[in-house]
Formats: structure tokens, sequence, C-alpha cells
């Protein structure tokens, strides 16, 4: 590991502050490591209690966005003690300046991680990318 | 202290953290910081408690739970990312390293009867409440 590249340069705005969403839950930036290689992107990102058919991750010109939407089950009936974190949206977005293989791009979720390769390529198409688990 | 953001490379980090902070004060979501990792809720009723902590990225064979009356406590280890030859870590946000948290429940519980499961990254724990620690009833006898 050596010092950051300025190929992945994240975007001024990070939250969806000024955008709303039409659902009332929270939206919040999650943790995220990013690796490069002379062949290719790794994005990782936590994303606990999303599970693979509530992760959505789309690259739009040069915008890579990920969003998850947390399906964890609060019990009922019972008294809250304690809260550390609240049900919500992960969203977190960065601008990628590599160009990437698009039909090549694999995702997969796994324990609450979610997993982008972004293959490092030439052309430049908007692409939807199907999310993968085990 | 975020606990991801311990061990980071991203001299940025900290700002990225107090602008979090914002972000959630203006989101009315509690000005709190974002607890230790990992973050846990807990809720009860008369019967038992029910805890749920988010640990992503934590193989739920690497948690281990353990339930002393009413004391409850959480331990495990989340793995690095392996990291090959000729890889630049551009951002490094998600923290790694073994973890504990300790809970004082507000009864005690019967760890023969506790149940967990680990589903996308979110543990559940099932702690009923013993027998021996329920309030009794007691009748009045009238003369």
């Amino acid at each position: 590991m050596t010092t950051p590249s300025k190929d992945l340069q994240p975007q001024k705005k990070e939250s969806a502050g000024g955008i709303e969403l039409a659902q009332d839950r929270p939206v919040f930036l999650p943790p995220t490591d990013i690796y490069e290689r002379d062949d290719g992107v790794l994005v990782v990102c936590d994303m606990p209690g999303v599970d693979e058919k509530h992760v959505d991750v789309t690259l739009e010109d040069d915008v890579l966005t990920l969003t998850g939407s947390q399906q964890v089950q609060e019990p009922e009936g019972h008294e809250l003690l304690h809260r550390g974190h609240w049900p919500g949206v992960f969203r977190r977005s960065f601008t990628l300046t590599t160009e990437v293989d698009r039909e090549k791009i694999k995702a997969r979720i796994r324990h609450g991680v979610l997993e982008v390769v972004l293959p490092k390529a030439k052309e430049t198409q908007p692409k939807r990318i199907k999310v993968e688990t085990e | 202290m975020y606990w991801h953001e311990l061990g980071s490379m991203d001299p940025f980090a900290s700002v990225r953290a107090l602008q979090r902070q914002m972000n959630r004060l203006f989101d009315g979501y509690g000005a709190e910081e974002r607890e230790a990792f990992p973050a846990v809720n807990l809720w009860s009723n008369a019967e038992e408690v029910i805890v749920q902590a988010e640990v992503p990225g934590v193989d739920p064979k690497d948690v281990e739970i353990s339930v002393q009356g009413d004391q409850l406590t959480l331990q495990g280890e989340r793995k690095a990312d392996e990291s090959p030859e000729n890889v630049v870590c551009s951002r490094a946000e998600r923290g790694s390293g073994r973890f504990t948290r300790s809970f004082r429940l507000p009864f005690e519980v019967d760890n023969t009867k506790a149940s967990a499961r680990c589903a996308n990254g979110v543990l559940t724990v099932t702690l009923p409440r013993t027998e021996t620690s329920k309030p009794r009833k007691i009748a009045i006898a009238a003369d």
C-alpha cells in the first residue's frame, strides 16, 4: 500500500443532502475502502443489514453510486433500552477518473460488506450493474 | 473517536468525520457520535432482552457471545482486507481488529436458553429472562 492516488477523488457532495428521499429514512455515508491496481479498482463498503436484493450499484458517466437499503426487522412490543444504530439507507458516490470496462464490473455482498470490482478499460457507456451474492 | 477510522491513512478522515457528525446533527438523528464498534441496539420486555449489533465484514465464526448473570459480552475480530502486492490504497475508512463490548442487562438472563443468529452483517441475540428474576405476584391473604 502506498500513498493515495489522484485517480479516485471523492465527490464534493458526499451526502444526499439537498436531494430529498421519497421515504422517511435517514441516509448514511458508509465507511469505504478503495484499492487500486494496474488492472482495476476494488471498492469495499460496509452495509450491515443490506441483502443482495436491496443493493444498487450504478455507474453513469464517471460517477459510481452505491446504494443499500437496510432490511433489519426491529422487535415489536419491546422497550428500547439503548440505540447505537438507526435503520436507514447507505449511499455513497465516487467520481472515477479511471476508464473502466463496464461489461466486466462485478459486485457481491457478503456479511453486510459490498465489494465492487471495476476492471480498467477504454470504452465509456452508462450501464447498470447486477449484484450477485454467494 | 470513530472506530473505523483507527489506523486510517486518510488525512481527511477527521474532516469527513466532522462532516458526518454535522449531517447527523442536522438530520435530527442525534448529535452524539457514532458509538464504538459494533453499534448495538438493545430492547427488552418483561420476558427477554434482544440485542442487535451491526457487525459488517465479521465472520459469524469470529464472534463470541458470553452471558453471565445480567452481563452480556460481545467479542470478536474483524479481519483486515487482504492487500496483495502492487495495490494502492486510495481510501481506508473501514477498521479492523479485535473488539469487545459489554452490557449490563436490566435482569438476569438464562444463558442456556440464549439464541443468536447473524444475517447480512447484523447479529441478533435473544436472551430470555431467568425464572428466578421474574417478579412474583404475592397474593394477599384476607382474614
